[in-house]
């Protein structure tokens, strides 16, 4: 049983309380509800949590910002080509500290959706983004990048427009700045899309959603020939926030309700915006520069592998980054 | 002895070790590595059967229609870069299976005995006509090229060898994309490498990267695209998604020449096309023009 089905039984659950009269079996039914919400509800495999990041009713980028800062104004276009309605960016204020505030935004509805290309982002998009940030960088301004999408758009329009191009120059202007950024994944990180504006000195994550290297259905078909093999290929991925947390990848993570972030939209934000603040709380402390090396040391450590090192045995430590260090 | 000494003389033995290892590689010697299984192969262009003896003299070439082959890294060294000059470094990089997945180390064996390679991507100081540089190639047998841990590392560690020896450097990309089997940190490698390139960049040394077929996907969209001046072989497929990937999103056929290197250099993503018989001389020149700092 998926988690899908899961919740399924728990709204009819729910609904057979109205039906009964009796104040004692109302009783009854409401204890097994709780059992099931802390018993059945919490047990997920990587599966479901792929499954509740891509949940119809989980929040959205928008519903964020309107929370953390509700005097958000919207900053549109590249200025080179168009308006990329998949990727919304502005400035605002969250407890008084003014961000530059960027994120890949889901539609509510279907239309919202076409409209928005399922989030899905084209060049111009992450030109947009870069052009808010090197503004964020011009007047010291911390960055908080909101991830949610399944990944950057393949189409003949976006390829014409380079959009490798746009990502790889992202992450290299990304790496150079010298303002603290700060990146919650609140939904699907897919694939270079996602980590084209997720180049952060902290990675927050709220504990159902994802981040991985291609989809599990993409995944599946291309190891095994065989899309049904999805929820297999999920849990292989290891594409969960602990997960992701055991690699260091990223640095925190955001509870959330049993069920879903949709179960109690309130206190996720509550807690995201708890956990935004204390992590820009403890970023202000560090210059620019400090910044800077941190996002870059940080980067320069990630990867999982060995090495027999013959210079660096018999005690001389070659350091090539000590003469980058001493500038 | 004391203990430096002691040390001091491992490491001779060590760095010994290292010498013998090196002199087992091929690089110094004109030897071709691509040994013909079948004495023909199909030009996938012109469609007409190529001798493949000839093929390997006339540089992966081919003879009727100048179609270009794939070529192995090790060739493509010993073509590029002066004879007896290339020294190979980052040795001894030794790939992991950080996701426990079936089958990849022993994947990843079958590659290195078959192409002679510790992993898709090799580098080390060479010199193009007489002229200093640090010179990377990706190797498109390897697993197709994709880029892992052990790569992102050699990449990253190119730039570094480059910022210390102040050298310019030169890429030559030939990768599907980021290695899907290691998963999320394959990704992580893009966001390491591009900040590798920014760091060689901000010192004021140059960077040319060389896009050879295919180039795609997680490469494409990080160091690849970041040179400051972006060279392409003829008719190579180059482009962030693939084109089965955007034929099953958009759902109709991609047109003729899409996401090959003319197509990218008429929409103004690429400096130049360059036929593999001038690449050594393109180089050259470019590299003659920023000889400023050697």
């Amino acid at each position: 049983m998926n988690i899908l089905e899961k919740e399924k039984k728990l709204i009819a659950l729910e609904k057979q309380i109205d039906s009964l009269g009796n104040a004692n079996s109302v009783k009854k039914l409401k204890a097994e509800i709780d059992n099931f919400k802390q018993n059945e509800m919490t047990k997920l495999s990587a599966w479901d949590r792929v499954l509740l990041a891509r949940h119809q009713a989980r929040p959205k980028a928008k519903e964020f910002i309107n929370y953390l800062s509700p005097n958000f104004i919207e900053l549109h276009g590249d200025r080179l080509y168009r308006d990329d309605p998949s990727i919304i960016g502005g400035i605002g204020t969250i407890d008084g500290n003014v961000f530059t505030i960027i994120a890949q935004q889901k539609g509510a509805t279907t239309e919202d959706n076409i409209k928005r290309n399922f989030a899905m982002p084209h060049p111009e998009g992450y030109r947009k983004a870069l052009r808010l940030m090197q503004q964020a960088e011009k007047f010291k301004r911390p960055i908080l990048t909101l991830i949610d999408t399944p990944g950057a758009y393949p189409g003949i329009g976006a390829e014409e427009r380079g959009q490798g191009q746009a990502i790889a120059q992202n992450l290299m202007e990304m790496s150079k700045l010298t303002v603290p950024i700060i990146t919650v994944i609140i939904g699907e990180g897919g694939s270079g899309g996602a980590l084209a504006i997720g180049f952060a000195n902290k990675m927050l994550m709220l504990e159902n959603a994802i981040f991985s290297i291609l989809s599990p259905e993409g995944y599946a078909s291309i190891l095994w020939k065989d899309v049904t093999k999805a929820p297999q290929a999920a849990e292989a991925m290891k594409l969960t926030a602990y997960d992701l947390k055991d690699f260091q990848i990223i640095d925190e993570i955001i509870k959330e309700p049993p069920g879903g972030a949709h179960f109690d939209k309130e206190k996720v934000f509550i807690d995201t915006k708890v956990a935004i603040l204390d992590t820009y709380n403890k970023l202000k402390k560090l210059t620019g520069i400090e910044l800077y090396y941190q996002r870059n040391t940080k980067t320069r450590n990630y990867g999982f592998l060995q090495r027999f090192n013959y210079d660096n045995l018999g005690g001389i430590k070659n350091d090539i980054h000590k003469d980058f260090r001493d500038r | 002895m004391n203990d430096i000494g002691k040390s001091i003389t491992k490491r001779k033995q060590l760095k010994q070790k290292l010498k013998i290892f090196q002199e087992e590689r091929p690089f110094n010697k004109a030897q071709k590595m691509d040994v013909p299984k079948g004495l023909y192969e199909k030009c996938p262009t012109c469609e007409r059967t190529v001798n493949k003896k000839t093929n390997i003299i006339n540089d992966y070439i081919c003879t009727h229609c100048g179609n270009h082959f794939r070529m192995r890294a090790i060739d493509r060294i010993n073509y590029i870069v002066d004879s007896e000059t290339f020294i190979e470094k980052g040795i001894g990089y030794i790939t992991l299976n950080p996701l426990f997945q079936n089958g990849y180390e022993e994947k990843i064996q079958e590659y290195k005995k078959n192409t002679h390679l510790d992993e898709a991507y090799i580098y080390g100081y060479g010199k193009i006509n007489n002229k200093p540089c640090v010179i990377g190639v990706m190797d498109s047998y390897f697993l197709m090229g994709s880029m892992g841990s052990v790569v992102g590392e050699k990449v990253t560690k190119t730039f570094e060898y480059a910022i210390y020896k102040r050298l310019p450097v030169i890429i030559f990309c030939a990768s599907g994309g980021a290695r899907m089997q290691e998963g999320i940190f394959s990704l992580m490698q893009m966001a390491k490498t591009s900040a590798a390139v920014a760091r060689h960049s901000k010192m004021g040394l140059l960077y040319i990267s060389v896009l050879t077929h295919p180039t795609t996907g997680g490469v494409n969209a990080s160091f690849a695209s970041l040179g400051d001046i972006i060279l392409a072989e003829p008719n190579a497929l180059i482009g962030f998604a693939g084109p089965r990937v955007i034929e099953q999103t958009i759902k109709q056929k991609l047109p003729e020449g899409f996401q090959r290197s003319e197509f990218l250099l008429e929409k103004g993503f690429i400096d130049q096309v360059v036929h593999r018989k001038d690449l050594k001389t393109v180089l050259a020149k470019l590299l003659a023009f920023h000889g400023g700092y050697n």
